[in-house]
């Protein structure tokens, strides 16, 4: 059973998401690195990638066949989607068990969806 | 232990075979969950180390006779200690869903209560509960939330979920937020028999054992708690004589079963002060002193203005109705209990009793303005005549 864990935080908030050049960011990204090599050493670890900020994002519908694109996130919001995972886990409480252990859970929230097995009979 | 020895007619054998099965017990159970029952599991597992040992350790005739007598109710127990009630307990009050989703999915799958009467228990139609209880179980499914106990070290906090969730119906039975109580599904009835089949299958969780006690100590007065015209009967009008004995007397003995486990928690505060309750023959009678105490114990484990305006309330039976107002006026316990109609309705009580009878139904009114519930309302009505000046 495959999870994804979306990652969400205050880009704006620097105790949340310090400056890459500050010396507050080395202890978070100590942080993935430890939870990367936990999930990947359980086999939990499916993927998972970080985001660059919501500054960077595009949005973009197609309406009557015409596409519209528009600067920003989908949605502005207090919290935004930073990065995620798909772990793979044999329940939820398995999920939420290392969902709690993605450092941003503790300054932000992890939303975890479960990934539907379209290949199943 | 009781039912080996009867067995084994020797109370070294069964205490150690009793010893054995435990250990099997908790290696089994942290794999595959608690069995149904618990004890059963552990008699049987034991029954099968004593027929072990017998066989090494006895000879002839004696050991025939011994194994005769242990293959019968061996048997008997086999056959009901595999369904897993307890993971069904953590499946259905699993924190993934919405608290009226557990409750509903409780009453459902453990309670065997249909969907329409859940939904007159909860006093909505029969199709908003059924799509509540749809929509929860696809999210049971394609969330694959686990029906099993969890794991040891998430055990404690799952078991608050649980308790959470009785605590939840029994208090919808027990004070309905709304709606009149002959149409409503017995609730509290349900949220006893629950937490009297939680309170077997975690014998050894002080907690568990303290809810179905609170429950019942609680359930005791209901007869005397509603008069004819279905007002609430204040605790000190009640007609004790009304008060089920019987219910008290098992309340009591589960509350001693779950004190003799040594592990305190605020359920076993909760059944204590409503024990000492039940105990007062009459309102005099109460041990308010004590009662005061165990509010206090129980503000360590819940520090809520809650549970600080009830220890109020026992404070002013106490110790007065001078040393209550001070506690109610301290801007900690008044200012989140502003919109609380019962926190008004204390502070008016204590105002009364000072005489202070223009304040008094200046809180009467203060507390009728955020209560909705009409016999509430007609009693908290009838102490404001009672405080106003009589008309000229």
């Amino acid at each position: 059973m495959k999870y994804a864990c979306l990652i969400y935080s205050d880009e704006t908030d620097p105790s949340a998401n310090p400056d890459p050049a500050s010396p507050e960011f080395a202890p978070i990204m100590a942080g993935y690195m430890a939870f990367g090599e936990e999930a990947g050493a359980a086999g939990v670890l499916v993927t998972g990638e970080p985001l660059e900020p919501t500054s960077t994002a595009t949005s973009l519908q197609v309406r009557d066949g015409e596409v519209i694109t528009t600067d920003g996130p989908f949605a502005e919001t207090k919290e935004h989607l930073g990065g995620f995972y798909i772990l793979d886990c044999d329940s939820l409480d398995e999920a939420m068990k290392w969902a709690a252990k993605i450092p941003h859970a503790s300054s932000g929230t992890i939303e975890i969806r479960p990934v539907p097995d379209f290949s199943a009979p | 232990m009781a039912t080996l020895c009867r067995d084994l007619g020797d109370l070294d054998a069964a205490e150690d075979a009793a010893q054995e099965a435990a250990a099997a017990a908790l290696t089994r159970w942290l794999d595959d969950g608690i069995p149904d029952r618990p004890g059963a599991w552990i008699t049987t597992v034991a029954r099968r180390k004593a027929v072990d040992r017998i066989r090494r350790e006895r000879t002839g005739r004696e050991k025939t006779e011994l194994l005769a007598r242990l293959e019968e109710p061996l048997r008997e127990a086999t056959g009901s200690a595999t369904d897993d009630q307890l993971g069904l307990f953590f499946g259905c009050c699993h924190p993934a869903l919405n608290m009226e989703a557990q409750a509903a999915l409780t009453l459902r799958s453990l309670g065997g209560l249909t969907t329409a009467e859940i939904a007159r228990g909860f006093l909505v139609t029969e199709s908003t509960m059924a799509q509540r209880i749809v929509r929860a179980k696809r999210k049971i499914a394609a969330a694959a939330i686990p029906f099993r106990v969890p794991e040891e070290t998430e055990l404690f906090d799952r078991l608050g979920v649980v308790h959470h969730v009785l605590y939840l119906v029994f208090n919808e039975g027990t004070y309905p937020t709304s709606g009149p109580e002959t149409t409503r599904v017995d609730l509290a009835d349900e949220a006893i028999r629950l937490s009297e089949l939680l309170a077997t299958l975690m014998v050894d969780d002080a907690e568990s054992l303290a809810l179905h006690a609170l429950f019942l100590l609680i359930h005791a007065r209901r007869d005397a708690r509603i008069d004819a015209n279905e007002d609430p009967v204040l605790l000190r009008d009640q007609d004790r004589s009304r008060w089920d004995p019987d219910l008290i007397r098992r309340g009591q003995a589960q509350l001693d079963r779950a004190l003799r486990l040594d592990r305190p928690g605020p359920f076993q505060v909760e059944a204590a002060i409503q024990s000492l309750h039940d105990d007062a023959t009459t309102p005099a009678d109460t041990d308010w002193a004590q009662i005061a105490l165990l509010y206090g114990r129980l503000r360590q484990f819940r520090p809520t203005p809650i549970v600080a305006l009830n220890q109020a309330v026992a404070v002013g039976e106490h110790e007065g109705p001078a040393a209550a107002l001070s506690m109610l006026d301290d801007p900690s316990l008044s200012e989140p209990l502003t919109t609380y109609p019962h926190f008004h309705s204390t502070r008016a009580e204590m105002l009364r009793r000072l005489d202070r009878r223009a304040e008094a139904a200046e809180a009467y009114r203060a507390a009728l303005a955020t209560i909705e519930h009409p016999a509430d309302r007609r009693l908290l009505q009838r102490r404001l005549e009672e405080v106003s000046p009589e008309p000229p």
